[in-house]
C-alpha cells in the first residue's frame, strides 16, 4: 500500500518535469519529499523514465546534496567552515551528539527525528557559530542554547 | 578540392595525409605507431580519461589524442622526455590504488596495464595505496568483480550502455571515493545483466573477467565413472587458433578434436549437428506462424544473453520468442535421451555428462536455467569458453599446431554447412531461409547468399520472395541496443517483420566475449572461416543432413521432437 503510494508520488514528480526527463531535478524533488533517496523509489524511477538505476545511483551519488539513508524529521546542520570553527562550533556540535546518541557514522536517531550533520560554510559567517533546521538559520549559538533548541522542537 | 598540403599533417616529423580520421589517435596508428591507451574503443563514446594518449604539440601544448580532431598543418610528437615522463606518472599513479597480485592474476597474460607498465619500464611505486579492500563478486554465473583492481576507465560501463542497452554497471561517488558498480553495490546475479561478458571482454585489467569452470571440468575428466561428452560450437573452430599463434580465422576443428579426446573427453561431437535440429524446428515453427499470422514477428531463442534481455525488459514478447531451445540444449537433450536407452541396453552404471565449448559466456547462464533441463538436471553440465578450452590445452602441454586433425565422432559425426554458419551474425537467418526456401540448387543458395544476410553490420533487412506471391521480411541484429531500437519501431509500427535474428554481441558468436579478443580486423576473418566451412561442406542444407533425418526416424519421431527440442 505505502509502496502504490509511493509509485503515485513518483509519477506525479515525474510528470512535473519536461519530456527530457532530467535527472537531477527529478531526484531534488523526490528528496524534498521523503527527504532522502528511498532505494524503492529509485528503482521504481529507473523503471519509469527508462534509465538504468545503475546510471541514477551513479547521479544520486556524485552530488553530496543527495541522501541515500533516511533523515530525520529535524536535519540539524552545524557550521564548519572557519569562522564558525575558530567560534567553536565543534562543541555546540558534540554537545548535541551527545544528547541525541549520535556520532560521526550514526547521524539520525532510531525514533527518525534528529539528523545532525557538519556543513562547510553556510556563507553566514557574521553570525558564527551558526546552526540550521531544516533551513531555518539560528545564529550565535552555544553548547547549552542548542540543547535548549532540542528540547524545543520536540 | 584542398591541395594535398591542405590535408597533411606531421607525426613524429614524418608527413601523414588526413583521410577523415575521427581524431589524432587514429591517425597516428595508421601512420605505424602503437600509441598506448587505456579508456579508447573505436566503437565505444570516447571518454578521454586515462591520458596514456597524450602527444605534444610544437608549441608544447599536450592533449589526448584520442579526443582531438586532426587538423591540416598540425605537427606532433608521440614520444618526448615530457611525454615519457607523464606516461609513467600517470602508470604508477593507477598502480597505486590497483591490486597488483600478477602472478595470481585471471589476466595475467593478456593485462593492457601490466603491458604498459612494462613497456614504460616502470620499476617502482612511489605512492600509497588508499583504497583496496578485497572485496570480489563472484554472484553471476559468468562474470566475476574485482574491484581492487579496477583503473576506472569505464570500458565496461560504455559497452554495457551503449552497446547492449543494459547498463548493469555505472560510476558511483566521485572523486577518490569513485568506483564502478551496479547500483547499491548489489551483487551483479541481482542486476539486469545478461551475462554476455562484453564487459570483461574490454576491461583492460584483471577487474572484470570471466569465471572459470575448469576445475570442475578436470574433476569430471578424471573421474572413471563418468562419461564426458564434448560439443563443440560452430564459432569456436574459427578463434581457438588465435591462442596458438595460427592465421585469424583458421578452421583448427580437426586438431581441436584430436586436442579434446587427449584431455580425456570420452566422444567429441559439433554443436553444428544441432543447429540442424533447430533450423528444422524453427523453421517448422515459423512457416505455422506466417501461415496463422500468430506472434509475428517470430525471435530466434538461441543466444541466451538476448533470451535474458527479453525476459527483464520485454515480457511483452515472450511469445514471440522462439520456443526452440539452443542448439546447445537442444543437442544437450539428444545426448542424454541417448545415454539413458544406452545405459539401459548395456546394463552399464555410469553416468554420462555433456560439456559444451562455447565462444559464449551468458551459456554458462543458460546450463543452469531449469526450462532447459533433462529429466530434472542439466542437459548440458558444464559450458567452458574458447579460452578456458585454451588454457587446458597449454595445462596439458600439448603441441596444439603438431596435432593430427581427427574427425568428431559417430552417430553424430555430419553437420550441415547450414548448421556451420550458425556462429556469425545472419546465419541462422540463411540457414533457415535455406530450409524454407527448399532446393538445394547452387543458384538458390547462391542469391540468398547474396541478399544481404552476411556482413557484420549490426542491423540488416532482407526480403524474400515466398510462393507465388508473399514475401517474408527478415531483420537480423546484433547487440542488444540495436534490438531494442528495432523493437521500438516495431511497436511504433514503423517497421514490420516476419522474422527477427537476435545475437548480442555484435557481428554474433564469432565475437562472443568467450572467444579471445578480437578487434574488427579478425572479426571479418572469422567470419570468412565460417562460409568457407560452409562452402567445404557437402551437406549444405539441414535436411539433407542424414544424421538429422535418421534422428527423426528414430529418437525424435512423433511427440518426441517437441518434447526433447523445445523449451515450452
Ligand atoms: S555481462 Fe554484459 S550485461 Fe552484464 S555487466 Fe557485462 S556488459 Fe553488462
Ligand atoms: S572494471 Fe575494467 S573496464 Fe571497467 S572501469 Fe574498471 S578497469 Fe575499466
Ligand atoms: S585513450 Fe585517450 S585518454 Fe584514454
Amino acid at each position: 500500500m505505502e509502496h502504490e503510494a509511493m509509485k503515485a508520488k513518483i509519477d506525479e514528480i515525474i510528470a512535473r518535469h519536461s519530456e527530457s526527463k532530467p535527472i537531477v531535478a527529478i531526484l531534488q524533488d523526490i528528496q524534498e519529499e521523503y527527504r532522502y533517496l528511498p532505494k524503492e523509489a529509485l528503482l521504481y524511477l529507473a523503471d519509469a523514465i527508462d534509465v538504468s538505476i545503475a546510471k541514477i545511483y551513479s547521479v544520486a551519488t556524485f552530488y553530496e546534496n543527495f541522501s541515500l539513508e533516511p533523515k530525520g524529521k529535524y536535519v540539524i546542520k552545524i557550521c564548519d567552515g572557519t569562522a564558525c570553527h575558530v567560534r567553536k562550533s565543534i562543541p555546540i556540535l558534540n554537545a548535541l551528539r551527545n544528547k541525541l546518541g549520535l556520532s560521526d557514522s550514526k547521524k539520525t536517531t532510531d525514533d527518525q527525528l534528529f539528523t545532525v550533520e557538519t556543513v562547510s560554510c553556510l556563507g553566514a559567517c557574521g553570525l558564527a557559530p551558526v546552526m540550521t533546521v531544516n533551513d531555518k538559520v539560528y545564529p550565535a549559538m552555544t553548547p547549552e542554547s542548542a540543547t535548549a533548541l532540542l528540547d524545543e522542537l520536540k | 578540392m584542398n591541395t594535398i598540403k591542405q590535408r597533411t599533417m606531421t607525426v613524429n616529423g614524418m608527413p601523414v595525409l588526413i583521410e577523415g580520421e575521427k581524431n589524432l589517435l587514429e591517425l597516428i596508428r595508421k601512420a605505424g605507431f602503437d600509441m598506448p591507451t587505456l579508456c579508447y574503443h573505436s566503437k565505444l563514446s570516447t571518454y578521454g580519461a586515462c591520458r596514456m594518449c597524450v602527444v605534444e604539440d610544437k608549441k608544447g601544448e599536450i592533449m589526448a589524442s584520442c579526443s582531438t580532431p586532426p587538423r591540416a598543418g598540425m605537427e606532433i610528437k608521440t614520444n618526448t622526455p615530457r611525454l615519457r615522463e607523464y606516461r609513467k606518472m600517470i602508470l604508477e599513479l593507477m598502480l597505486a590504488d590497483h591490486n597488483r597480485d600478477c602472478i595470481t592474476c585471471e589476466k595475467r597474460n593478456n593485462c593492457q596495464l601490466k603491458e604498459l607498465a612494462e613497456r614504460f619500464g616502470i620499476d617502482d611505486v612511489r605512492f600509497e595505496t588508499y583504497s583496496l579492500d578485497g572485496t570480489k563478486d563472484h554472484s553471476s554465473p559468468a562474470i566475476i568483480r574485482h574491484p581492487d583492481k579496477c583503473i576506472l576507465c569505464g570500458d565496461c560501463v560504455r559497452v554495457c550502455d551503449e552497446i547492449q542497452r543494459v547498463g548493469a554497471i555505472d560510476f558511483v561517488h566521485r572523486g577518490s571515493r569513485m568506483e564502478v558498480m551496479p547500483a547499491f553495490n548489489m551483487p551483479l546475479a541481482e542486476t539486469k545483466c545478461v551475462n554476455c561478458g562484453q564487459c570483461a571482454a574490454v576491461c583492460p585489467t584483471g577487474a572484470i573477467t570471466i569465471k572459470s569452470n575448469i576445475a570442475e571440468l578436470w574433476e569430471m575428466l578424471a573421474d572413471d565413472n563418468t562419461i564426458v561428452q564434448a560439443q563443440i560450437a560452430p564459432a569456436v573452430r574459427v578463434a581457438l587458433g588465435d591462442e596458438f599463434n595460427f592465421e585469424k580465422g583458421e578452421n583448427v576443428m580437426g586438431k581441436m578434436v584430436a586436442a579434446l579426446r587427449m584431455l580425456g573427453f570420452d566422444d567429441v561431437y559439433d554443436t553444428s549437428t544441432a543447429a540442424d535440429l533447430t533450423v528444422i524446428e524453427e523453421s517448422k515453427e515459423f512457416i505455422e506462424r506466417y501461415s496463422s499470422g500468430e506472434n509475428l514477428p517470430l525471435f530466434t531463442s538461441c543466444c541466451p544473453a538476448w533470451f535474458r534481455y527479453a525476459e527483464n525488459y520485454h515480457p511483452e514478447l515472450m511469445d514471440n520468442i522462439s520456443s526452440c531451445k539452443s542448439p546447445m540444449e537442444m543437442f544437450g537433450a539428444v545426448l542424454k535421451e541417448k545415454a539413458k536407452k544406452d545405459a539401459e541396453e548395456t546394463k552399464s552404471k555410469k553416468k554420462t555428462k555433456v560439456v559444451a565449448i562455447m565462444p559464449c559466456t551468458a551459456k554458462k547462464s543458460e546450463v543452469l536455467q531449469e526450462r532447459y533441463h533433462y529429466e530434472g538436471e542439466p542437459a548440458v553440465d558444464l559450458s567452458i569458453t574458447t579460452q578456458e578450452l585454451a588454457t587446458m590445452i597449454r595445462e596439458t602441454g600439448l603441441n596444439f599446431a603438431d596435432l593430427q586433425p581427427e574427425p568428431i565422432d559417430m552417430p553424430f559425426g555430419i553437420a550441415s554447412g547450414a548448421g556451420v554458419i550458425f556462429g556469425v551474425t545472419g546465419g541462422v537467418t540463411e540457414a533457415v531461409i535455406r530450409h524454407v526456401v527448399g532446393p538445394e540448387d547452387r543458384n538458390t543458395l547462391a542469391e540468398i547468399a547474396f541478399t544481404g544476410v552476411r556482413g557484420l553490420e549490426g542491423v540488416k533487412e532482407v526480403k524474400l520472395p515466398f510462393g507465388a506471391d508473399k514475401e517474408i521480411s527478415i531483420a537480423i541484429v546484433s547487440g542488444l541496443r540495436n534490438a531494442e531500437e528495432l523493437i521500438q519501431a516495431i511497436k511504433k509500427g514503423e517497421a514490420h517483420y516476419d522474422f527477427v535474428e537476435v545475437m548480442a554481441c555484435k557481428g554474433g558468436c564469432i565475437a562472443g566475449a568467450g572467444q579471445p579478443f578480437v578487434e574488427d580486423r579478425a572479426r571479418a576473418e572469422r567470419s570468412e572461416g565460417m562460409y568457407e566451412a560452409d562452402r567445404m561442406s557437402n551437406v549444405r542444407t539441414s535436411k539433407s543432413n542424414p544424421i538429422t533425418d535418421a534422428l527423426y526416424r528414430t529418437m525424435l519421431s512423433g511427440h518426441n521432437a517437441h518434447r526433447l527440442l523445445h523449451y515450452k
